[in-house]
């Protein structure tokens, strides 16, 4: 039987700890798996409203040149966490692209761990969180690289936008590296609203609440950047911008 | 038009606004010169509703109602615009998507109808084409690796397409070349130069006005009105300096 986790748990660190409480065994060993042949290409995009707070566990294994994309608005008024393990085979290419959003009491993440175990691999993962009230967003990425997996090219981008005093937002990006010829980029940025494109915008005429929409939306946008169909594009921008209705 | 009367103003309770006044009637242009630190940006702000600039006494009536009384949008939408002297950069955001979206905004608090995407992008390529400022920058995000003095043809091109009834243009002279400054003065006299619209210029030179002729010229010091004149005022500074024409 599975213990449940606590805050003691460097993956769980910043989570929800009372919510954590209420995890069931189930819930924690219940995975949603899928396997890559060489050469497929597979893309899911998740949009963690309140109709499916909570638990979101994803287990990937991409076989060798498949291609393997997730997006994700997680924008849920309870606890949200969305965890993604994956396995690179050689040649093989992950792409995230999440955005946590929204007010409230409430703590939403993104959790991922990737592992290059063979060589040639890629992964592309692009985080924003934008928060107010006494919200926390989370972004806890690991990316490991195994000691055959030479000229593997991983990305992790993350950025925070805090819109109130109150909200808070974490990163916590972890590379473990085991080869020697690789290539790991990352980087993580926490701020505010510029309020001088705030004031910028009001004088062209922008109210306070199209000016915030059109800074948040530019602020998300790098997320979808990777997605081709400008509809599905669309749809997850609406998803995300939709939580922006009770943000100051 | 504008009616500024015993304006008080402060920033961080410094008391920059010392009981200006001033009134711009339809269809004038007018001239504020003055030092560095006599508080003509402080002026273009409060006018703009800029937060932390704080009004402590006197009053702005803007075609009849109570400009002060407004919020910057409201501003904006009742015909106030203010040309910034250090316009601002808005990354992710392009100038296509900010200008329409701005004008639709304003449209619909005046109860029109919006603008088209068709309808707008006619409406932009005309306004650039008057600033020969090139239509491909007007898709690129506002004002992300603009020159300084695309920055100051874009405020132009924002002025155009807003069609404001009334403009603040503060040092948009600053940071031109002869040529850009031709065309920029030959942009504010093609919009704004119309019998029902007002202008007031806040520069430090002379030159714009040689293509922006001005009907009245007031030389600011200290916060407040020192001296007010024709356009010979303006040449007058410019040969003999603030200190012995404002003394």
């Amino acid at each position: 039987m599975t213990s449940l986790p606590t805050n003691k748990d460097e993956a769980w660190r910043y989570s929800d700890s009372e919510a954590l409480t209420r995890l069931t065994p189930q819930e924690l060993a219940s995975w949603h798996e899928a396997e890559l042949a060489p050469g497929e290409t597979r893309s899911k995009t998740l949009i963690l409203d309140d109709s499916c707070p909570g638990l979101h566990r994803v287990r990937l294994k991409v076989g060798a040149a498949g291609r393997a994309e997730i997006f994700a608005v997680v924008s849920a008024s309870a606890y949200t966490r969305l965890e993604v393990e994956v396995e690179l085979a050689e040649g093989a290419h992950f792409e995230l692209g999440g955005v946590t959003i929204g007010g409230g009491d409430v703590v939403r993440e993104i959790v991922t761990r990737t592992l290059h175990a063979q060589p040639h691999g890629t992964s592309n993962q692009v985080i924003r969180s934008v928060h107010w009230g006494h919200a926390t967003g989370n972004f806890l990425g690991n990316i490991d690289v195994a000691r055959d997996a030479q000229k593997t090219d991983a990305a992790q981008d993350f950025k925070g936008l805090i819109l109130e005093k109150g909200a808070s937002v974490n990163a916590v990006p972890q590379l473990e590296i085991f080869a020697d010829d690789v290539k790991c980029a990352h980087g993580a940025a926490i701020g505010q609203m510029d309020e001088m494109a705030r004031y910028y915008m009001a004088s062209r005429g922008l109210d306070p609440a199209t000016a915030k929409k059109l800074l948040v939306r530019a602020f998300i946008g790098d997320a979808f950047a990777a997605i081709d169909d400008m509809d599905e594009q669309e749809r997850l921008m609406e998803a995300a911008l939709g939580a922006l209705g009770d943000a100051v | 038009m504008l009616n500024i009367e015993n304006l008080h103003a402060e920033i961080d309770g410094k008391k920059i606004l010392n009981g200006l006044t001033l009134e711009v009637g339809a269809g004038e242009v007018h001239a504020i010169m003055g030092p560095n630190g006599a508080g003509k940006s402080t002026l273009a702000y409060v006018l703009g509703g800029r937060p932390g600039y704080e009004v402590t006494e006197g009053s702005v009536t803007f075609m009849g109602e109570d400009l002060l009384d407004m919020e910057p949008h409201e501003r904006a939408a009742a015909g106030f615009f203010l040309g910034f002297q250090y316009p601002v950069e808005i990354p992710g955001v392009s100038n296509v998507q900010f200008l329409r979206e701005a004008l639709n905004s304003q449209r619909k608090l005046r109860g029109e109808d919006p603008l088209s995407g068709g309808e707008f992008l006619k409406l932009a390529k005309e306004k650039a084409g008057l600033l020969k400022l090139d239509m491909e920058m007007m898709k690129r995000f506002v004002n992300v690796g603009f020159s300084g003095g695309e920055k100051k043809r874009n405020e132009m091109v924002q002025m155009g397409i807003l069609d404001p009834k009334f403009a603040v243009l503060d040092e948009t002279d600053s940071g031109l070349d002869i040529d850009a400054l031709k065309v920029v003065g030959e942009g504010i006299n093609a919009i704004m130069r119309d019998p029902a619209k007002g202008v007031l210029l806040i520069t430090h030179y002379q030159r714009l006005l040689d293509y922006v002729q001005p009907d009245h010229v007031h030389i600011l010091a200290k916060g407040r009105i020192v001296k007010s004149g024709g356009p010979e005022l303006a040449l007058e500074l410019e040969r003999e300096g603030y200190e012995a024409v404002a003394a």
